[in-house]
């Protein structure tokens, strides 16, 4: 049997269509091109491709589901182990994960996991049955604190296996970073606003505009203090505060954390002000500062937005960059403008509008603690870029909010909580896990976290184990 | 969703108004703020907490027609009616403790904002002396309200319609003229809580300024109410809203706050041309 060398691609929004709107770019497989896809699967046993997955979903079986043509037991195979895969079809980044170990790979482009993940959940969402009832009940009230992604898979997990949970939510809507964060034409809000739906037809109960730490406490949740007690507590809150470069001239208006910029257009719609209240204002000429791919997604939104030009600035050179591959070559498809080891040093403004960065010339030198070589300024090529806007996009850090209002919780150098294997922080009854834990990282890590965290939940409220 | 239970006129253009919150009624205290947002395509405003009833489960905020948002609260939202979402509270309490005598200095809309700072301090044992103003009487409120809470209280009035004519400003310094003053607040509009510094150097006294910027989330993830306070970036919702007057580079505090000069413009023609219509 020979086996097709490519794999089948996905039909996507042509450049130039799709910078003029805020519209999916990857369109989908339909039922044949993917039922294709899926017959180059080898069913490698064992398949390599389920260790590659942070939740261990059973590749190979719901990939032989989809080539049979039994798409309901395809996505019910998936949602044995992952409970939002049209989320995770969409910005896994799978050529890391399961596809990186596929043995198609080795000498062919591997199975697109990915894109046959995303098909299995939207056919799902088009035709299939959604089963959302719970059955079964069991003593334990859990609090989740915080609706992205690590949230969310805790709260389906803990759920489904019959806990009472209600997940607090700070913003007025749930999703976390997957809908203040990551734009439309990457994720859509309307696929995160389905799956929270699926969870509330489940029983969980959401409480948005609850601000823990403020409104009530960690503890107040442990001890049924001013709110109802809970046996446990789940903390996902991320990592929300944006790293600014702490250079002269950043706080000339016109400047964005990649947060402001983006929560503005995606959370509030701004792309659509007047008709939504949320002002963005984006220049002609914006330069985004940053290499992963909150940078792309920062520029690419620019560009839609109106930008003229829209370019990226970053200190390492190209193959450094930490954003995904997929993201970086939709970016330059849309005429982003890489201005690769260039470092800026300060911004310049006229009458409190940002007008030029001014930046130096970068080289490699010897690898660094990150084991990437370090980037060093070369003496004597510093040179101005005429601007309008300049996003940041350079990281965030934890949230400092519940560590400082929490007693007896652990947290490490950069803010981080610190948390066993299991996800068990310091404080008896409290776990943690996602970007609060890790510092900022991937979507399905933070899933991967809320799965793990869930399932010690479970194994302690029931078997009442000792806290370590 | 929370629902309006009272709604006051309480001077022109403003509007007092009691907001069904039990929780943050509870949890609230002195220089603490929430984030509104009216309706589903709104957008998130912080607001000052001017009071808070525990028993009736309730907190009150003032509100002043500035912009489209502020506008369509006060003309369109009554007693009954809900807003969307209500989160809170916010930010940093202030720094309640028996300093000895204070002033505390409101402008504007910061009338209602120095009432809970001027309730605790007095608690606390202090000997209050408020100073309120307004560009004229009919813009003046909540005199009677801040006199239950201070020792003293001095108004001005830009044009002399009520008080003494002048600015807060000029009134605070008729204060220190007169007296040793252990630490002051200043609430309102930049402009009067950059004068009010000037005055605070002058006399070398110590000035608490409460910055109400531009932010999304109120909660440190968007970095857009950042200002400069002894020369490094902080941010207004975590780190604030109240800084040592002496600390805060008033400049840069003004063009952040103009921003969206043009789009707040913008936004509010369109809502007062649908209005007509």
């Amino acid at each position: 049997m020979s086996v097709k060398e490519e794999a089948v691609p996905m039909p996507q929004q042509s450049p130039s269509d799709r910078v003029e709107n805020f519209d999916e770019v990857p369109l989908g497989y339909d039922e044949e091109a993917a039922q294709e896809e899926a017959e180059r699967c080898l069913q490698c046993d064992p398949a390599p491709c389920i260790e590659g997955c942070p939740v261990e979903i059973d590749i190979p079986t719901f990939i032989d589901q989809i080539r049979g043509g039994k798409f309901q037991e395809s996505i019910d195979t998936i949602k044995e182990s992952n409970n939002l895969p049209a989320i995770c079809g969409r910005v896994c980044p799978q050529e890391e994960q399961c596809q990186e170990v596929c043995t198609l790979g080795e000498n062919f482009e591997p199975v697109s996991i990915g894109r046959l993940e995303r098909f299995a959940a939207e056919w799902e969402g088009e035709h299939g049955s959604v089963d959302n009832t719970v059955k079964g009940s069991r003593d334990g009230k859990i609090a989740i604190v915080g609706s992205g992604p690590a949230g969310l898979t805790a709260a389906s997990d803990l759920r489904k296996l019959g806990y009472e949970v209600t997940v607090f939510e700070q913003f007025h809507q749930p999703g976390g970073v997957l809908v203040y964060g990551i734009p439309e034409f990457r994720l859509p809000n309307k696929v995160v606003e389905s799956e929270v739906e699926n969870l509330k037809e489940m029983g969980v109960e959401i409480e948005t505009n609850t601000v823990v730490g403020r409104l009530f406490t960690v503890d107040d949740l442990l001890e049924g203090n001013r709110v109802d007690e809970y046996d446990a507590v789940f903390l996902g809150t991320g990592a929300g505060l944006p790293y600014f470069l702490d250079l002269p001239g950043e706080n000339l208006n016109g400047i964005y954390s990649a947060n402001e910029f983006l929560t503005r257009v995606n959370l509030m719609r701004a792309f659509k002000f007047p008709e939504y209240d949320t002002p963005v204002k984006i220049g002609s000429r914006v330069a985004t500062i940053g290499g992963g791919n909150v940078a792309m997604d920062s520029a690419r939104t620019a560009l839609r937005l109106g930008a003229d030009s829209s370019m990226v600035i970053y200190r390492r050179s190209e193959a450094e960059m930490p954003a995904r591959d997929e993201e970086i070559d939709h970016a330059k498809e849309e005429g982003i403008d890489f201005r690769v080891l260039r470092n800026p040093t300060r911004f310049k403004g006229n009458g409190g509008r940002v007008e030029k960065i001014g930046c130096v010339e970068m080289e490699l030198g010897e690898p660094d603690d990150s084991g990437r070589p370090r980037p060093i300024p070369i003496e004597g090529s510093e040179f101005d870029i005429p601007v309008d806007n300049v996003i940041i996009a350079i990281g965030n850090s934890p949230h400092p909010l519940i560590p400082r209002t929490t007693d007896g919780l652990k947290t490490g150098d950069r803010g981080t909580i610190e948390t066993g294997s299991s996800g068990r922080t310091t404080r008896k009854g409290v776990w943690a896990g996602g970007d609060i834990v890790t510092g900022a990282a991937t979507v399905i890590r933070a899933m991967g976290a809320g799965k793990t965290a869930a399932s010690d939940i479970h194994k302690w409220l029931s078997n009442g184990d000792t806290w370590e | 969703m929370k629902k309006i239970v009272k709604k006051t006129k309480v001077g022109k253009g403003v509007w007092e108004y009691d907001i069904d919150a039990p929780l943050i009624a509870e949890a609230s205290k002195p220089g603490q703020f929430v984030i509104i947002r009216l309706h589903e395509k709104g957008e998130r405003i912080p607001i000052t907490i001017a009071d808070s009833d525990v028993d009736r489960g309730t907190i009150t905020i003032v509100v002043q027609s500035a912009g489209k948002s502020t506008m369509e609260l006060n003309r369109d939202y009554s007693q009954g009616d809900k807003i969307h979402d209500l989160a809170g509270p916010l930010g940093n309490p202030s720094e309640i403790e028996n300093y000895g005598k204070v002033v505390l200095i409101g402008g504007g809309v910061g009338i209602a904002l120095i009432y809970p700072v001027a309730k605790a301090l007095q608690e606390a044992g202090n000997y209050v002396i408020s100073i309120i103003g307004a560009q004229s009487a009919d813009k003046l409120f909540y005199q009677d309200k801040i006199g239950q809470v201070s020792d003293e209280v001095l108004v001005t009035t830009d044009d002399g319609t009520a008080g003494r004519e002048g600015f807060t400003s000029d009134a605070y310094k008729d204060v220190l003229e007169k007296e040793e003053i252990d630490r002051s607040w200043a609430i309102g509009p930049v402009i009067m809580m950059k004068v009010c510094q000037e005055v605070a150097e002058e006399y070398d006294t110590e000035l608490i300024v409460s910055l109400n910027t531009i932010m999304v989330d109120g909660t440190g993830m968007c970095g857009g109410c950042r200002v400069e306070v002894n020369g490094k970036a902080e941010f207004a919702c975590v780190d604030g809203p109240e800084f040592p007057g002496s600390a805060v580079d008033f400049e840069v505090l003004t063009q952040r706050t103009e921003t969206y000069k043009e789009e707040e413009e913008c936004a509010l023609e369109e809502y007062l041309e649908d209005e007509k219509r």
